[in-house]
């Protein structure tokens, strides 16, 4: 547990990787912090416009449908696809100073996270705009989701980005592997459809639940059930024990193999 | 309780033969993923008391900044052990972190954050920073305005000014101007003042003369000399002026071949211009200037080269130590009034020193027959640097037999860092006066 206590002293580290991640990502463009709105609202004009006009689906407000299924997966895609890299692009600061390499993965995965949040911002906008009845009970789940989401994608980071440093093509594999993994979860369509004996493997994609709990909370406005909360939490723990075991047990040559 | 503790410390590097980190590579080479195992450091222990300073020297690849490396928990042994007793900070990567658009005070925290201050601790720490790195009127310019003295400024700033109880320095003092160059090391000796340990890698022996009270050389991944920098420090020059025998003999050659080469395309290109211009030319007498020998070829010059005490022939000698020169000649026709001469030029065409028989008031002599002549200079002091040796075989008043210009080239190696062209002898005596 020592770690962290050490990544606590370290806290400022993470707190400032994250604060110039964000300041520097749109540095030098002419809308700079504003894109960080921009990016989700014009994502959203794009799929209201093909699934309104070209796409007609039969889920009612399906532009909503999607887009509040599909602000946390991009969260989750970014964290892990550019997570990989969060040690390995780093080479310099880890062949030449010591810190608690953790720092790296997680200030990444924040970075994402903070993002996601401002990102909900237009979210909200949209569903008050569009006068979607919201559960004020309903919405008190929605920061449980976010932290359960937040964690799972903090376990898969760490175990990625250090294999990474290793294994260097883990990177590229990665970015068509989270194109698959979107497909296999309720992103785009809901859960019902899934044939039933199938339903039990589908709900061991950690994902899975969280995705029902995100579209529960703000599609349907009502409470998550308690098993699939239950089952998130399940398994993003999991995979963040497994995520700074196997980075504990790999940190320690990161230095020698880049 | 020491500061740091160092048993028995090994470290191997695998040196992959073909590197397959990728996926094909580790496919197609999935049994032959051949790799050597490279031992940096074999079995190092020292322990540093705390406040000490020490400077690890010992030449390139010799395993020290692996060692510092491992201090600083960069890298891990694979076998013994370290213990650090207090907050570690290292001064081998300035200005970590630092994001060009961001402006100077804003990666002070980026930077210090980095070294694992608190915020808390960084604003209490931000007016000494500024101050130091003399970057006021700047502070808030974006770090990629910043010219790469003032960038180096602020970094070190920041590193200097993160109090630690051991502080880790790897061959960063050369920043900045002179004057910003004094001020970093007056604050290291400040900071040693204060009781902080430092272990300070670098290849400027004064450098590690004026802070450290001990110096470790490392060689082969082993402690070969433990002690008083001085004494180390007068050991490890020894030791390298060998081994810089060895290299400029090796760099001789090669220019000795080249130059020969160049020698004969001159020739081949005179002589067709001769033939060209058919123009008369006297034979064996070039001119002056370019060209590396002249005379009238009564005598010629044979071999020439310069020895130590123990008459082993050398080109790098330690100031002080005795030197012969030993010139070799063979008389053609004989030589009367001959004079003996040599001189001796820094590469940059200094003269140092020359003279002759003739100046020497030696009773005019004549030669007839082949010889050796010997010159034993008693202690050759010049400073460090790099000479040439003419010799000469004259006649009458300057005329000149057999005129050598740049016979041989050697080294001057020195334990001190004093300045001019020669050592004097001297000794520094004072005393103070008494209340009378």
């Amino acid at each position: 547990m020592n770690i962290f206590r050490e990544l606590y002293n370290y806290r400022q580290m993470i707190f400032s990787l994250v604060k110039r991640d964000l300041r520097g990502r749109y540095k030098g463009s002419v809308f700079g912090f504003l894109w960080t709105f921009l990016n989700p609202l014009l994502q959203l004009v794009v799929y209201t416009f093909v699934f309104s006009f070209l796409l007609k689906s039969e889920v009612e407000n399906y532009y909503l449908f999607l887009f509040v299924a599909l602000i946390p997966w991009l969260f989750f895609s970014t964290a892990i696809t550019g997570g990989s890299g969060s040690v390995l692009h780093q080479a310099g600061m880890v062949t030449k100073i010591y810190f608690p390499r953790e720092v790296l993965p997680i200030s990444h995965v924040t970075s994402a996270f903070i993002n996601m949040l401002y990102s909900f911002i237009v979210v909200f906008a949209v569903i008050i705009i569009a006068r979607v009845p919201v559960s004020p009970v309903a919405l008190l789940y929605l920061p449980v989701v976010m932290i359960v989401e937040y964690f799972l994608a903090l376990g898969i980071t760490m175990l990625v980005s250090a294999i990474t440093v290793y294994f260097r093509d883990l990177e590229f594999i990665l970015s068509i592997f989270m194109m698959a993994w979107q497909y296999l979860t309720p992103v785009m369509y809901s859960v019902d459809i899934v044939p039933e004996h199938l339903m039990r493997l589908f709900m061991l994609n950690p994902m899975t639940p969280i995705t029902i709990a995100y579209r529960d909370i703000l599609y349907y406005a009502k409470a998550p059930d308690l098993s699939t909360l239950l089952l998130a939490i399940g398994m993003s723990a999991a995979f963040m024990l497994i995520g700074f075991w196997a980075f504990g047990r790999l940190k320690k040559r990161f230095a020698e193999e880049m | 309780m020491s500061a740091i503790k160092v048993s028995n410390v090994k470290k191997q590097f695998r040196v992959y033969l073909d590197k397959g980190s990728s996926l094909k590579e580790r496919f197609l080479s999935f049994k032959r993923n051949k790799y050597e195992v490279r031992t940096v450091l074999n079995g190092v222990s020292f322990e540093v008391g705390r406040g000490e300073a020490v400077g690890l020297i010992g030449h390139n690849g010799c395993g020290k900044s692996t060692l510092l490396k491992l201090l600083t928990r960069i890298m891990y042994p694979n076998e013994g052990n370290i213990e650090m007793n207090g907050r570690v900070s290292s001064l081998i990567e300035l200005g970590a972190g630092f994001h060009p658009d961001m402006s100077g005070r804003e990666n002070i925290y980026i930077n210090a954050a980095i070294f694992g201050l608190t915020k808390r601790e960084i604003d209490a720490r931000l007016e000494d920073i500024i101050a130091f790195s003399e970057l006021e009127e700047f502070i808030d310019n974006p770090v990629r305005t910043y010219s790469s003295g003032m960038y180096m400024r602020l970094a070190f700033s920041v590193a200097i000014n993160v109090d630690a109880d051991i502080l880790l320095i790897d061959e960063i003092l050369a920043v900045g101007d002179a004057n910003f160059q004094m001020k970093c090391f007056n604050r290291l000796r400040e900071i040693k003042q204060q009781g902080v340990t430092i272990v300070l890698v670098s290849h400027a022996l004064s450098q590690i003369e004026q802070i450290c009270d001990r110096t470790i050389w490392i060689q082969d991944g082993l402690i070969r000399m433990d002690g008083k920098p001085r004494d180390v420090h007068m050991a490890y020059s020894d030791f390298m002026g060998e081994k810089r025998q060895v290299a400029a003999l090796k760099e001789q050659e090669r220019k000795k071949k080249e130059e020969e080469r160049k020698r004969r395309e001159e020739e081949k290109k005179r002589k067709e211009e001769e033939k060209r211009k058919e123009a008369e030319r006297n034979p064996g007498l070039g001119l002056p200037g370019k060209v590396k020998r002249w005379g009238n070829g009564l005598a010629k010059i044979g071999d020439v080269c310069m020895k130590n005490a123990a008459g082993e022939e050398r080109i790098v000698f330690t100031t002080g130590e005795p030197v012969t020169i030993e010139m070799h000649y063979q008389v053609q026709q004989p030589v009367e009034d001959a004079v003996f001469g040599f001189g001796i030029f820094r590469v940059d065409g200094v003269q140092c020193y020359g003279s002759n028989t003739r100046i020497d008031h030696y009773e005019p002599f004549g030669l007839e027959k082949d010889g050796v002549l010997r010159i034993p200079l008693e202690s050759l002091n010049l400073i460090p640097g790099a000479y040439m040796l003419d010799v000469t075989i004259e006649q009458n008043v300057e005329v000149p037999v057999d005129y050598y210009r740049d016979a041989v080239r050697f080294e001057m190696r020195s334990p001190y860092s004093d300045v001019g062209v020669s050592r004097l002898q001297h000794t520094f005596v004072w005393e103070e006066k008494g209340n009378e």
